[in-house]
């Protein structure tokens, strides 16, 4: 890439993908979306906010942290962004504070969200018991089943969780019902979206208050070590750490970066989640993508150990990211996830969420190419809410 | 002159209402819906609307949701090419009736707009309503549609401002599928005050004939409705009869003749605005 990385057009568009593929219903709420954020976003006032809260209710920054005994064991120097650290532990609550200032900023009463792993989930359900809004949030009733911690913690938040049994049942379903409510209840609602995809403008919200993440990790490496990272490593659902992460390191050429996506059970099966490793153009959720689908058009069954990683889309900017190749996208399977869980557990005393811990396994993996180097992973939440997987998957009651 | 502009030219000429059928393709088999089809005719349905089973179906209520799911179940999932063999099938016995496919474009994306359009113009397909693509994003796809002589019909809803109501109109070929509530298809919340402060409003705005759909689910609703429009879609309510009638799909053709010719009826008496 030699020209400096441009942002969207005005209708949403990264290159091919984006845009706004919605019911007409929807179109006025997103003008109104668009042009409140267009101002929000410009208002020294709404941004000083956002810094309070981040600071005083979230606990930002998070630690950049040197993993001293992974990187031994690696022979590569990890460092770990440690969006665990977060309030309700995972990167998700640096988009719903935005979004909660937005809806406030919009006067709606009522947030609504979907959740896959629940982190999403958990995260609008505190900022709408934060900022008094009454909140919905929208779950596969198999990921309700998976994550029963972070359903019982958003009930203890006030929040109604309602199950979605069509379908797949996971988060795709979830979103698909959560744009049902909105088309139906749109006059006194806000649709907090939980990833970096959806239709124009949430693509770009998402990714804007999710860039925190980025901007701290490159100040916070630069202050250390007086120069960048060289490779940047998140993993890839829908894409919203990722792109926090990899956005301020955009036009930083000699930063290589890699995007994880869920290769469950392995691609040859059928059973991943590996968007842009496998996937084609396609139109879901209100903007174009890579999209798992099949000659028919009909969106794929996915499958990952991750509920948070299990979804046949991904954020229209990673789309685009992938043609430029600008970044790499990989994948590791449902093993790999899990013995990085583990290592992280025993090796620094953290427990990583298992979607992070896909991050972790593609360096596990390329430990021997990147020998040496500098590797700086976002570990985008914590994975107590996975004990239960981990132990299921271990033959372990508890 | 396609099939669509000839009907609403000879409806108004003899100040009558459209009605509109909606069945899903496939649902619960092809063979059901070809016979469904020629049933809602000659029941008194004007136009034809036959949804395109998708997977994700975003816009939907739950009797159209599950239409597009007992479509799509089983060992031979309904694809959108058996949808315009269906089409082509039932041109081949009737030559009026105008045809519409309605769907969400990921179907369209993955055969190709360019082949779908020239595949549906061949199969006796007078148009599309496709939900989630707004006019914005049709812009690019217009030439491929206008090549076909196929109508796009678009939806305004409650919550369309008036200038954008007005660019619609210049956008869409057949008719204005006006969205008469905020929610999904076959929703009950239907506000007829609302409505008829809407319906003055768009008729202000465009000559094109409107149709008013997505929350009629009895005669009586249409018969309230239909002074406001140039005809009604029914959807939901049909869906729903056929998924009642699911064991027993030998009953379907006569149970959708006989609610064809009660919507018929009560859009009939109720009336020109």
């Amino acid at each position: 890439m030699n020209e400096p990385y441009a942002e969207p057009d005005a209708s949403g568009h990264f290159g091919p993908y984006g845009g706004r593929f919605v019911a007409e219903t929807l179109t006025s709420a997103l003008d109104q979306l668009a042009s409140l954020y267009a101002q929000a976003r410009q208002d020294e006032r709404f941004q000083s906010i956002l810094a309070e809260h981040l600071k005083h209710f979230s606990g930002r920054p998070t630690p950049l942290y040197f993993a001293e005994r992974l990187s031994d064991h690696l022979g590569v120097r990890v460092h770990l962004k440690r969006e665990d650290l977060n309030h309700t532990g995972a990167h998700k609550l640096n988009s719903t504070i935005g979004q909660a200032l937005l809806a406030q900023r919009a006067k709606k009463r009522r947030v609504i969200a979907e959740t896959g792993a629940g982190q999403h989930g958990v995260a609008t359900a505190t900022v709408a018991a934060r900022f008094g809004f009454d909140c919905c949030v929208y779950m596969g009733s198999e990921d309700i089943e998976r994550q029963r911690l972070n359903v019982y913690r958003m009930r203890l938040l006030g929040a109604e969780v309602v199950p979605v049994d069509s379908g797949s049942r996971t988060l795709k379903d979830a979103m698909t019902e959560a744009l049902r409510d909105w088309v139906t209840n749109v006059d006194d609602t806000y649709y907090i979206i939980g990833s970096a995809a959806g239709p124009h403008p949430y693509p770009m919200i998402v990714r804007d208050f999710q860039r925190v993440i980025g901007v701290e990790a490159r100040a916070q490496f630069m202050e250390a070590h007086e120069r960048l990272p060289e490779v940047l490593v998140a993993c890839v659902g829908g894409g919203s750490n990722a792109i926090g992460l990899f956005h301020p390191f955009i036009d930083d050429a000699a930063v290589r970066m890699v995007g994880v996506e869920a290769g469950g059970e392995g691609i040859e099966t059928g059973r991943h989640s590996a968007t842009l490793v496998a996937g084609r153009e396609g139109v879901l959720h209100g903007s174009k993508s890579y999209l798992l689908s099949n000659d028919d058009g009909q969106v794929s069954p996915t499958h990952s150990i991750s509920a948070g990683l299990d979804y046949p889309g991904v954020g229209p900017e990673h789309s685009l990211l992938k043609d430029l190749g600008r970044v790499e996208y990989a994948c590791v399977d449902d093993g790999q996830a899990l013995d990085a869980f583990r290592l992280t557990n025993r090796l620094e005393g953290i427990m990583p969420a298992l979607e992070s811990s896909h991050a972790i396994a593609w360096v596990v993996a390329n430990a021997p190419e990147l020998h040496d180097s500098d590797v700086l992973i976002n570990l985008s939440g914590r994975g107590d809410k996975d004990v239960d997987t981990v132990a299921k998957h271990d033959g372990v009651r508890i | 002159m396609n099939r669509i502009d000839a009907l609403f030219a000879s409806l108004r000429a003899r100040s009558r209402k459209a009605f509109t059928a909606f069945i899903t393709a496939g649902d619960p088999s092809l063979q059901v819906t070809l016979g469904a089809m020629h049933a809602l005719v000659e029941g008194g349905a004007d136009i034809l609307e036959l949804g395109i089973p998708f997977s994700d179906p975003e816009s939907d209520g739950a009797d159209i949701q599950a239409a597009s799911m007992r479509a799509l179940a089983g060992e031979s999932p309904t694809r959108l090419v058996d949808v315009l063999a269906i089409a082509r099938e039932f041109r081949s016995v009737n030559q009026e009736t105008p045809l519409l496919l309605m769907g969400y474009l990921n179907s369209l994306l993955a055969m190709g707009v360019q082949s779908f359009a020239h595949h549906a113009r061949q199969s006796g397909v007078d148009g599309v309503v496709l939900v989630n693509l707004p006019i914005e994003e049709f812009d690019q796809m217009r030439p491929i549609f206008e090549r076909e002589q196929l109508s796009v019909v678009f939806l305004v809803t409650p919550t369309t401002s008036a200038q954008r109501a007005a660019k619609i109109a210049d956008t869409a070929s057949g008719f204005l599928y006006y969205v008469s509530l905020k929610g999904v298809t076959g929703a009950s919340h239907l506000d007829l005050n609302d409505l008829a402060r809407q319906a003055v409003r768009l008729r202000k705005l465009t000559d094109m004939p409107i149709q008013i759909g997505f929350g009629i689910r009895t005669p009586e609703a249409a018969a309230h409705t239909a002074p406001y429009a140039d005809g009604l879609i029914v959807g939901s309510a049909l869906v729903k009869r056929m998924a009642a009638l699911a064991d027993t799909p030998q009953k379907i053709p006569d149970a959708m003749r006989q609610m064809a010719g009660e919507f018929r009826a009560a859009i009939d008496q109720a009336g020109t605005s």
